[in-house]
């Protein structure tokens, strides 16, 4: 789950990381209060659940109260577009106005899952404020790691050595490796799965700020974090994708025009990738997971279907914990119910396929039936009209 | 001969009374497995599918003379399930729980350092050598006993894998599903060493997804002691960067994960990789012709 750079600083803040001051606004005349609150010269600030808002001109500065009530005027209700959104954008709902800063130097700071190492690994680099993705690139030596032993949590030499790693000055270091071993807690005690502060910045004035800020949370974890099950801004998310989740769905939009629906999230990928061999474009990724109700694979195909751009439907089920009889009673159901004018192709194989395939057969609806799901792709991209 | 689990296993299903747990404890019977016990906290002395339930896994362990486990908990007590079965100190454990979360496994990883407990999984379809022994969801019916060996991020892509194999006469020696989660208990790694010291298994067939480098890690272990054929397909090619596609582990982030980079990481390392998992019996069937 992500939350908002707002939100993440609200957090952070009680972990002892320092943040700039700052007010959050929905309205204009709120962002003009914020405003003459921070003394006038502000930084607007875009909350949209997506990074490169410089770019997309999501961050606007003012130098008065004014200014920033008629720059928020402009921002809030529209929908930002930047190179990580889409073209569809996201919609600016709120601001986070804040007190503008002398920068002297900018940093990067960020903790998360070591996957081999199964621990966590704080990542820090003294050249922050851009794609720390770009700069491990071209200097890997410039990233420091340090990884944490879960046994004993970060220990404060470890917070030292990147604080000093970072270059900062000796009074500066003890101030630095506070904030850092902040991060780490903020990190652990939320089941984070990652959390960025690009920029963490040295002010003019010496202090040491996140300027920016990013967490999201491990969502298998949320159940035991009812306050940050809380913080969750549906209207960031694809309204379909939403709709899954409520359903206990894994989807993902597309923006092709062959509608998926597949069991087991490996089996969906390569189902993607077959579309895609076939000369099409997936509309979906859809994993109805393993122990899905009938009930649940009704929701699946609504959901499908309900995508503006699906022009064909590929079902593609191999069943070993969800069985094929459960499956096709639910598809059809959900056909005769919406009612399916769509053309969709059909393959089962598996634990009760045979059962499954008699359902279908027994149906009434015209299905197309396919024996592999190399030919199940071929078809599908077919009926949706593109080349096979 | 196979790896892991054969005839001789003797198997208790933590979580035997929930749903799955009982689905699934009466496929595994039915597929021959020696599955001895059940275990769920409060419900001891009682039966279910035939069988004694226990309290605890070391009541289980001791009454029946148990060598494996497999995990069919709620995720919010499966990392607990887990510990229990290592304490008790079984050689295997199987988790079939998805959705647990990445801080308990980083807990259960630190536990697991020097111990004898092998876990598969979580978040995996288990692990069964045709005709002997299923540890698992997997279907049984579609396996046979032969000479490949099968190793899986993925569930139902590894049935399909299977099904081909078993189709062109082409049985397996062990299946193992290691599970689709950022932290897991096997990599692909200590599965191919496994399968590389096993007389039987003459081919090996790996299926990968996007997220971490487990498949790159496996392609340098592949290079540097495997001396049989590996044929390797990769999932996700169209996934975007940065959307978690279904597993908990599958996603290309930090720019790494990408399948481009694995399926290259493979392809030096002298690994047969397929476009299409429909292509994936054929390359074995065409690699153990020419052996």
């Amino acid at each position: 789950m992500k939350i908002h750079e707002y939100q993440a600083k609200e957090i952070l803040k009680r972990y002892g990381v320092p943040v700039p001051r700052g007010e959050v606004a929905s309205t204009p005349r709120q962002a003009r209060a914020a405003a003459e609150n921070l003394g006038g010269s502000v930084v607007l600030k875009a909350q949209v659940h997506a990074g490169g808002r410089g770019k997309g001109g999501g961050i606007k500065v003012a130098a008065s109260a004014a200014e920033a009530e008629s720059i928020a005027g402009r921002m809030l209700g529209s929908r930002l577009v930047t190179p990580q959104t889409g073209p569809e954008g996201r919609p600016v709902g709120r601001l986070l106005v804040e007190e503008t800063l002398e920068i002297k130097h900018e940093f990067y700071l960020g903790a998360a899952l070591d996957r081999a190492a199964a621990a966590p690994v704080l990542i820090a680099c003294a050249e922050g404020g851009m794609d720390i993705e770009e700069v491990a690139a071209r200097n890997p030596a410039l990233i420091l790691r340090e990884p944490i032993e879960p046994a004993v949590g970060m220990r404060e030499f470890q917070a030292r050595k990147l604080a000093y790693g970072l270059g900062v000055d000796r009074e500066q270091a003890p101030v630095l490796a506070r904030l850092i071993r902040g991060v780490h807690e903020a990190y652990w005690e939320n089941d984070a799965s990652l959390v960025e502060i690009n920029p963490l910045a040295l002010a003019s004035d010496g202090r040491l700020l996140a300027l920016d800020a990013k967490m999201n949370f491990d969502d298998n974890a949320l159940f035991r974090h009812p306050d940050l099950r809380e913080l969750r801004d549906a209207s960031q998310e694809d309204p379909l994708e939403v709709e899954a989740s409520q359903a206990s769905l894994s989807y993902v939009k597309m923006e092709g025009s062959v509608g998926c629906l597949v069991n087991g999230a490996g089996l969906a990928m390569a189902t993607m990738d077959m579309i895609f061999l076939a000369g099409g474009r997936p509309a979906n990724f859809l994993d109805v997971g393993g122990g899905a109700s009938a009930a649940q694979v009704s929701k699946a195909f609504r959901l499908v279907v309900g995508d503006p751009g699906v022009r064909s439907v590929l079902i593609n089920i191999f069943g070993g914990i969800m069985r094929c009889d459960v499956l096709a009673r639910g598809v059809v159901e959900a056909a005769r119910e919406i009612g399916l004018r769509m053309p969709a192709v059909v393959r089962l194989e598996g634990t009760n396929a045979e059962a499954g395939r008699e359902i279908l057969a027994a149906s009434g609806l015209s299905w197309s039936v396919a024996a592999d799901f190399e030919e199940a792709a071929r078809q599908a991209v077919k009926l949706a009209g593109g080349r096979a | 001969m196979s790896i892991l689990v054969d005839a001789s296993t003797r198997v208790i299903v933590q979580g035997i009374t929930g749903k799955e747990g009982s689905f699934h404890t009466e496929q595994m019977l039915g597929y021959g497995t020696q599955v001895v016990a059940g275990v769920t906290p409060g419900k001891g002395g009682t039966q279910h599918q035939g069988l004694p339930v226990y309290d605890t896994v070391d009541d289980a362990v001791r009454e029946e003379g148990a060598n494996a486990s497999v995990i069919f908990v709620p995720p919010p007590q499966a990392a607990d399930a887990i510990l229990e079965a290592a304490e008790a100190g079984l050689p295997l454990v199987v988790c079939i729980t998805e959705g647990i979360p990445a801080r308990d496994m980083v807990a259960v990883m630190v536990y697991l350092r020097g111990r004898r407990t092998r876990l598969i999984g979580p978040n995996c379809p288990g692990i069964i050598t045709p005709g002997a022994c299923k540890l698992g969801i997997m279907p049984g019916h579609i396996h046979a006993p032969g000479p490949v060996g099968v190793v899986s991020r993925s569930g139902t892509l590894t049935y399909e894998a299977v099904h081909q194999l078993t189709r062109l006469g082409l049985g397996q020696s062990t299946c193992i599903g290691i599970g689709g989660d950022p932290i897991i208990g096997t990599q692909f790694t200590a599965a191919l060493e496994l399968f590389n010291a096993d007389p039987r298994t003459e081919a090996v067939v790996l299926i990968g997804e996007i997220g971490g480098t487990a498949e790159e890690e496996a392609a340098e272990f592949v290079r540097a002691r495997v001396r049989k054929p590996v044929v390797a397909f990769v999932a996700g090619r169209m996934a975007p960067p940065g959307r978690r596609m279904g597993h908990a582990g599958a996603i290309v982030s930090g720019g790494r994960g990408a399948a481009a980079d694995k399926i290259r990481s493979f392809t030096e390392a002298g690994v047969r990789v397929v476009e299409s998992p429909g292509g994936i019996g054929a390359a074995v069937a065409e690699l153990l012709r020419r052996k």
